[in-house]
């Protein structure tokens, strides 16, 4: 089912060091079942670093499936839990970022992402945004995160590079423009989406009407925020409900990098390069001029006028 | 009064009677003890309300000669009126004769008319065809036979039907899908067994009733214990403290469950899920039924 070859590249000199090649591991987890997802993880992983990535990406909530309810404190780990560890330490051979179930040391369970390198858990963003209205329940069990950071992702399995600084948006954390807007200020580069999206919507067009959404959001933020956009949703079924996968890799220019992802398992290989990011913001320089200045002083009044 | 059961499955944390013919009986001492009187105020509610509000005046009940379906029996009569309670006794030729005489002992103890339906020419009818079905397929086919009996008796006689499944088989999956687990009501699903005999004796059913090994009685011998493999005194400690307590398995352990029969219970319940939820949809729309088209069932009532 593993595709290993790297599809088309974006503009970029061959083995240049500012390039890297990005795995998005488009797989149907398990529905709570903790083992064998994490088997399967430490089999991509494998396969991602084998195929010469520098970073594999799973769907939010690879390690347990989606619509968990009663199974979400069932399938909880902690930082210091062995199948973290395994995980991290795996990703001595390739970055990774991985969704579980996450419980606090006050007994608060998150839907997290775990940033993964060089055998250390690097980075966690709790998802902020917990979707509850139509088909979502999330924030019936879960709680919700309270951050975007971006952080330095090593990235660093194939020889000496730089850095990429990355965030990380779960899912609905993408509906919310200003979180993509944080993560820009905060100097993102790589835009990293795990998603669980399920597929709903048939009236419009050969599209599911989610993936429709999904594309015009994601190579708008790559676009706008010039940064890549990584985005990684799951497939299979869970309970009748079809989670669409369609995982892709958008550029700083809004482009697709290569063909987005079916409906089926795979894992396709993109190369993503700083010079191409480069050349974006050369040619349209929105960061550079963004008014942070204005956008403060507006939140402030608004802030004061709302507490009022 | 209590002590720690002896059972096969080797748990020592379940709390139960020693009877005078040695056997273990439920007791519903310790975790699992409820207040009598306030579940009959609540079940009597419940039947009489849920009833009433979609328009009917009348309960049906499939009466077997066991517990449950005479415990259900007692609240239906006490929430409607033994006027309006309709117990439908329905044996197969093979069927335990005792089976049909305490039920038509608890009808008449309850103030009842029973109607009998004899299954036997329709069962016999479609196995005579399939004459080498086992004889989960013919309980299985038993129990859905009675279902569409009720079903036709609750159009017939504008009686709803009232089901008989308690939360020990429900978690278990011990029943049959479409068949004794389709009804309109359940008003015992959320009594363990050992509770629904303490509730049996609180409401004064006949000892007969109380004292038998419990069996669905789909063939000559069959004992759900026996069948099952465990007591109902042990495994509704266990699936008390599992479920309702959510421990872990390592509490479990501690608690004094063997891990063997932790971990054959969790698969069972696991397993068995399906039994308890309505078919999967296929979601193509933004509104689909039971997902986010999520009206309450007393929608309007």
């Amino acid at each position: 089912m593993v595709n290993t070859e790297p599809s088309p590249v974006t503009a970029g000199e061959p083995g240049s060091r500012s390039d890297i090649v990005v795995a998005l591991a488009q797989l149907a987890p398990r529905l709570g079942d903790l083992g064998a997802n994490v088997a399967r993880h430490l089999e991509l992983i494998g396969t991602a670093a084998a195929g010469g990535a520098d970073l594999v990406v799973f769907p939010e909530l690879s390690l347990t499936g989606y619509f968990l309810k009663d199974l979400v404190t069932e399938t909880a780990l902690r930082l210091d839990s062995p199948e973290i560890q395994a995980l991290a330490e795996a990703s001595r051979g390739v970055d990774a970022v991985v969704g579980c179930i996450l419980e606090s040391d006050d007994h608060r369970f998150h839907n997290a992402a775990l940033y993964l390198s060089g055998g250390a858990v690097v980075h966690v963003h709790r998802k902020v945004y917990l979707p509850t209205y139509g088909l979502f329940d999330e924030a019936r069990d879960l709680a919700a995160g309270n951050r975007f950071r971006a952080f330095e992702a090593p990235l660093r399995s194939a020889g000496p590079r730089r850095p990429w600084r990355a965030g990380v948006l779960i899912c609905e954390d993408l509906w919310h423009p200003s979180s993509a807007y944080l993560l820009a200020r905060d100097g993102v580069e790589l835009i990293i989406c795990p998603s669980a999206s399920p597929g709903r919507g048939v009236g419009h067009g050969s599209e599911i009407g989610t993936a429709q959404s999904y594309d015009v959001i994601t190579r708008t933020y790559a676009q706008l925020f010039t940064a890549y956009v990584v985005y990684c949703n799951r497939v299979g079924y869970e309970d009748g409900i079809n989670f669409w996968g369609g995982s892709r890799v958008v550029d700083p220019e809004g482009h697709l990098v290569g063909e987005p992802a079916g409906r089926d398992e795979g894992m396709p290989l993109h190369r993503l390069d700083l010079a191409a990011l480069r050349r974006a913001r050369i040619a349209n320089p929105m960061l550079r001029d963004e008014r942070h200045d204005i956008v403060d002083a507006e939140c402030h009044r608004l802030h004061r006028r709302e507490r009022d | 009064m209590t002590s720690s059961t002896r059972s096969a499955t080797g748990c020592t944390a379940a709390n139960v009677t020693e009877t005078a013919d040695g056997l273990s009986r439920p007791d519903a001492a310790g975790a699992l003890a409820v207040d009598c009187a306030l579940v009959t105020e609540i079940l009597t509610g419940f039947v009489r309300e849920e009833v009433r509000k979609v328009g009917f005046e009348r309960g049906v009940v499939g009466l077997s000669g066991g517990i449950d379906s005479a415990l259900t029996l007692a609240v239906v009569c006490r929430a409607l009126g033994p006027e309006n309670a309709l117990p439908v006794i329905m044996p197969y030729r093979a069927s335990s004769p005792a089976s049909e005489r305490d039920a038509r002992l608890v009808a008449t103890q309850l103030g009842t008319t029973p109607l009998a339906v004899d299954i036997s020419p329709q069962i016999d009818a479609y196995f005579d065809r399939n004459p080498d079905a086992d004889r989960n397929r013919r309980g299985n086919k038993m129990a859905r036979e009675r279902m569409s009996i009720l079903y036709d008796l609750s159009l017939a006689r504008a009686a709803l039907v009232v089901g008989t499944s308690n939360k020990t088989e429900l978690l278990l999956g011990y029943g049959t899908i479409h068949g004794d687990m389709a009804h309109a009501l359940n008003p015992l699903g959320d009594l363990y067994k050992t509770q629904i005999f303490a509730l049996a004796r609180y409401l004064g059913l006949p000892a007969a009733v109380i004292e038998k090994a419990p069996s669905a009685d789909l063939w000559e011998g069959q004992s759900d214990e026996d069948e099952l493999g465990f007591e109902y005194a042990a495994v509704d400690q266990l699936l008390h403290q599992m479920i309702d307590e959510r421990r872990t398995r390592a509490e479990l352990h501690t608690l004094g469950f063997e891990d063997a029969f932790v971990k054959q219970i969790h698969r069972r319940v696991r397993d068995s899920q399906y039994k308890r939820r309505p078919p999967l949809i296929a979601k193509l729309s933004n509104r689909t039924i039971d997902r986010d088209f999520r009206y309450p069932r007393d929608w309007g009532r």
